[in-house]
């Protein structure tokens, strides 16, 4: 339509204020881009002053996440609705942007149209915008209504200091406002020429239609009005957006693009381009600026949208933490501590970071399961903040004491539980229960050394787990091995608490003990300990499995050979965080679990949703203030879909999993048992399970 | 206000199957990890506390062999000034007046306002040498602190009195005080902060600069000798009552009345 009307109708062609509107439109833009790079500038102070993170390798792989999450906007149909409506405001934005340039394009040149957008193209185009901005005002009022009047719970957190609820209308409105000026404007043109309603142009004729038989003052003003109501917002948008929660608009794309590629199961190293602990004056994050200027980044492109928050174990049973609140209090911080106006706030006139900015029970109660990162639509990091942050209150020794005893236990013992070293080897069993692993010596050599950490050595019910698996590597014909003694705790949990000095302590003791024997490959029952010897710090350079993948494929070889289980019980199968989300392992006990033959039943929270059972290792020892437990709202779950069997493994959810057994009385109706044990019934093939 | 606080390094038994050793005397080291006595971390805690609010210099100090300086490291990490390690051969085997007799002489040397012990040591768990010192250096005492505050000239002590009650109890300065578990939160030491003080200088004093008569101190001065140790005999009739909540209940009431506690 651009240009069909009278060119003295066509804004760049009217006066303003008794000016050239081509010079009020420059100056506004002026103006407009002028104060938008001011704030991108001051809001680019704290990283500048942030620590280092090296995020530019990869670039292909980058790209192609940048692909998939952020212009494939993947992560958004987890919540169909809020999902679906957000890509097509997304797309349309896309889409509208051309059009805006040439909006911006007409305050200048009597229809302005943008290259290679006139003609046929144009035309085309014209419709396809039309429809666009149709569709999209239709979601920016299904959105407002979806916020106003069935209210999600996952917008009201608990936690939530202050609401940026209204920031939101402010955008649908804005958003609505641009759709409808555009409307008007091209409404306006049609109503002067009295074009009648087109399919070709839904939007801009029923614009036409509203002011149909108006004067053609009426006409023109409105065109006018139109014109400039749609330059102002869209100005006026653009410099909204970094003093708000819709910061995302400009920074969710450059995030996603600068994503962590490492490893998801490896904690960020204490400072990026530090190798010796020793040489870092003050570990951790204590002050906004000792984040790495990439998770700032992260607190930028947080939408407050409450995906993290919906899917964190920890919120759901009523601990202080809610991981959205951690990004959106932060970027508080930041913006107040670095105003667009006024010199930034010094560190110590702030109040603290980590204390009262986010709560240091807020950072205990984090399992590090990895729920909120799988579910955030723009890739934000939650965990490093974490760890990074529990690094800071260990190094100041604020560490809560249920925690401090299982610490200086696993110092002084190699064991959180303050056990004899000597006796870890003990699982193997003496006279009669001794089983074929060897308790290997220095200089010793096996096939493969299993590392069982702890917990798989010491607790009585796991020690099942442990005998059942190595017994069903030696009836396949693999010699085992471990390093008794030798041997000591992974470090995977010291590591996430924060006590990085312990994590290494205990990493160099086993690498020492690892190298002094001879051995192809490691194998453990424990993810955590899987995490920690492949991904978690370990370089162990040769292969490191998990149970369940040795499982899995000494079943596919033959070499195990289990019976089917036709026992008419209903199975599930919980996925170990640090196994499924941390290692991408959710195939091995699927597949172990279908050469078993068992009736497999999957929960709504499976495979990347999966809901942690309430943690391991250290976090068995923490007593934190929770409403609920984790490990019996995962048993609802599993008791949801008609379980008899919920299978795992890993030996916290066991415990975590049997232990809920017990507290909700349903002993005798739901059992709970390792992938190994399972495994175990199968090969042994007793009738009566 | 210059705190000075004894600490002592012991075996953590808590989750070890604790074996007697040939002597009878003694308990088989083979496998025990040692650390710092529960007791004494809360009382490197208090003063630090005090020394947070009101300034000054708290000093950790042990008497013990070389392996005992990692409980000086330990203080020191956690935000000591200085440590003092007396170690000399004559001083092994001192009895809880012995032990006492050696840190009067190295503290009396010194300028002082504050003393903190642990309330008893989790080893020999005698409970005597804060006591003891205080006489010897003829100042108040006060043992079983469950609070502590330092005003002015004064500190302000609660602590526990026969009978399951507490009191509170002013004292002038200089003065010691022997503290309960539970009276803080000790703050956690890392492995990090451990290193970070492994170079801090500690001096060592023996008999000799202490000006200490050998035969005084140690298993020579000692007038409590171990006889005998051994573990608790293992007895019978432990029972576990089975059933809900209501049923053991029941079973208890029925049980308690059968033999008379009722």
């Amino acid at each position: 339509m651009a240009g069909q009307l009278s060119t003295s109708y066509a804004p760049a062609s009217l006066q303003v204020l008794g000016l050239p509107a081509p010079a009020v439109h420059s100056v506004l833009i002026l103006v407009a881009l002028a104060t938008f790079c001011f704030i991108l500038w001051r809001r680019a102070a704290v990283l500048r002053r942030a620590n280092p993170d090296p995020r530019t390798d990869q670039v292909l792989e980058r790209l192609k996440k940048l692909l998939v999450i952020g212009f494939g906007q993947a992560r958004q149909p987890r919540y169909l609705l809020a999902g679906v409506l957000h890509i097509l405001i997304f797309f349309g934005f896309l889409i509208l942007s051309l059009r805006s340039l040439t909006l911006l394009g007409e305050g200048f040149v009597v229809g302005f149209n943008l290259p290679g957008l006139g003609g046929a193209v144009g035309e085309w185009y014209a419709t396809l915008k039309d429809y666009t901005a149709l569709i999209v005002l239709a979601c920016c009022i299904v959105a407002a209504i979806r916020r106003s009047v069935f209210k999600p719970a996952r917008y009201h957190d608990r936690h939530a200091r202050k609401s940026h609820g209204h920031e939101a209308y402010l955008i649908l409105g804005l958003i609505s406002l641009l759709m409808i000026a555009d409307a008007f404007y091209e409404g306006s043109e049609m109503a002067s020429l009295e074009i009648p309603f087109g399919a070709a142009l839904p939007l801009a004729s029923f614009a036409s239609i509203a002011v149909g038989g108006g004067s053609e003052t009426l006409f023109v003003n409105l065109h006018a009005t139109s014109f400039w109501v749609h330059n102002v917002a869209l100005l006026f948008f653009l410099c909204y957006l970094p003093l708000s929660k819709h910061f995302h608009v400009i920074s969710a794309l450059p995030n996603v693009f600068l994503l962590n590629l490492n490893p998801v199961g490896r904690v960020k190293p204490a400072r990026h381009g530090v190798a010796n602990l020793d040489d870092i004056k003050q570990l951790g994050v204590g002050k906004l600026e000792d984040f790495t200027w990439k998770h700032i980044l992260d607190f930028y492109s947080c939408t407050d949208c409450g995906r993290c928050t919906d899917h964190c174990p920890s919120y759901a049973s009523g601990t202080p933490l809610s991981p959205r609140m951690i990004s959106i209090n932060c970027r508080d911080l930041a913006y107040e501590s670095y105003p667009v106006f006024g010199k930034p706030v010094a560190p110590d006139k702030r109040p603290e970071l980590v204390g009262q900015v986010v709560r240091e029970e807020e950072l205990w109660a984090c399992t590090t399961c990895g729920a909120c990162e799988e579910a955030c639509p723009v890739t934000i990091e939650y965990i490093d903040k974490i760890v990074d942050m529990r690094r800071f209150l260990v190094d100041e020794g604020r560490v809560p004491a249920s925690l401090q005893k299982p610490l200086a236990a696993l110092e002084k013992h190699g064991n959180p539980y303050g056990k004899m070293a000597r006796k870890r080897g003990d699982w193997v069993g003496k006279k009669e229960e001794a089983l074929e692993v060897e308790v290997l010596k220095k200089g010793a050599e096996t096939d493969t050394l299993i590392f069982t950490d702890s917990c798989a050595a010491y607790d009585p019910r796991i020690i099942e787990i442990s005998r059942a698996f190595a017994e069903l590597m030696i009836q396949a014909g693999v010699p085992c091995g471990t390093l008794g003694k030798d041997e000591v705790d992974s470090g995977h949990e010291a590591r996430r608490i924060g006590e990085e000095g312990l994590f290494e302590t205990l990493r160099d003791q086993n690498l020492e003990a690892m190298e002094e024997r001879e051995f192809k490959s490691v194998v453990t029952c424990d993810p955590h300990a899987y995490n920690a010897l492949s991904n978690g710090g370990y370089d162990l350079g040769k292969p490191v499995h998990h149970h369940s993948q040795r499982l899995a494929e000494l079943i596919e070889l033959g070499k195990l050979k289990p019976k089917q289980l036709n026992d008419g019980k209903r199975y599930t199968f919980h996925d170990p965080c640090y196994l499924g989300r941390h290692n991408g392992e959710y195939e091995a006990p699927r597949q172990v679990l279908k050469a078993l033959g068992v009736n497999l039943v999957e929960m709504d929270r499976s495979r990347n949703r999966s809901f942690c059972c309430g943690g391991g290792s250290l976090y068995l020892f923490y007593e934190g203030e929770s409403e609920s437990r984790m490990g019996e709202k995962r048993l609802q779950m599993a008791a949801d879909v008609g379980a008899d069997v919920v299978v795992t493994a890993c030996p916290f959810c066991l415990i975590n999993l049997e232990d809920a057994v017990k507290t909700t009385g349903r002993e005798g109706k739901i059992e709970v048992l390792d992938l190994a044990e399972l495994v175990q019934r199968a090969v042994v093939g007793d009738d009566s399970v | 206000m210059e705190i000075i606080v004894c600490v002592k390094r012991v075996p953590d038994t808590a989750e070890l199957e604790v074996e007697i050793d040939r002597s009878g005397g003694g308990i088989e080291e083979r496998d025990l990890a040692y650390g710092i006595n529960e007791w004494d971390n809360f009382a490197v805690e208090a003063a630090l506390a005090i020394k947070e609010e009101h300034g000054g210099k708290v000093t950790a100090i042990t008497t013990g062999g070389e392996d005992d300086e990692e409980v000086l490291r330990r203080a020191l990490a956690m935000g000591a000034d200085e440590a003092l390690h007396l170690m000399d051969s004559a001083f092994e085997g001192s009895d809880a007046q012995g032990i006492a007799t050696i840190l009067h002489k190295a503290i009396s040397a010194r300028p002082f306002d504050l003393i903190l012990t642990g309330a008893i040591s989790s080893d020999r768990s005698s409970g005597q040498v804060g006591g003891m010192l205080a006489a010897k250096l003829g100042i108040p005492q006060v043992a079983l602190a469950t609070d502590l505050k330092v005003e002015g000239s004064k500190a302000i002590v609660t602590h526990e009195v026969e009978g399951g009650l507490e009191r509170v109890v002013e004292l002038d300065l200089p003065a010691l005080v022997s503290v309960q578990t539970g009276l803080n939160e000790p703050r956690y030491v890392s492995i990090r902060g451990i290193r970070k003080v492994s170079s801090m200088e500690i001096p060592i004093l023996g008999s000799g600069d202490l000006g200490l008569d050998a035969a005084a101190v140690g298993s020579a001065g000692a007038v409590v000798t171990v006889e005998e140790l051994f573990l608790p005999p293992k007895v019978e009739g432990a029972e576990m009552l089975e059933g809900d909540e209501e049923e053991m209940v029941e079973q208890l009431v029925a049980k308690l009345r059968e033999q008379g506690g009722l």
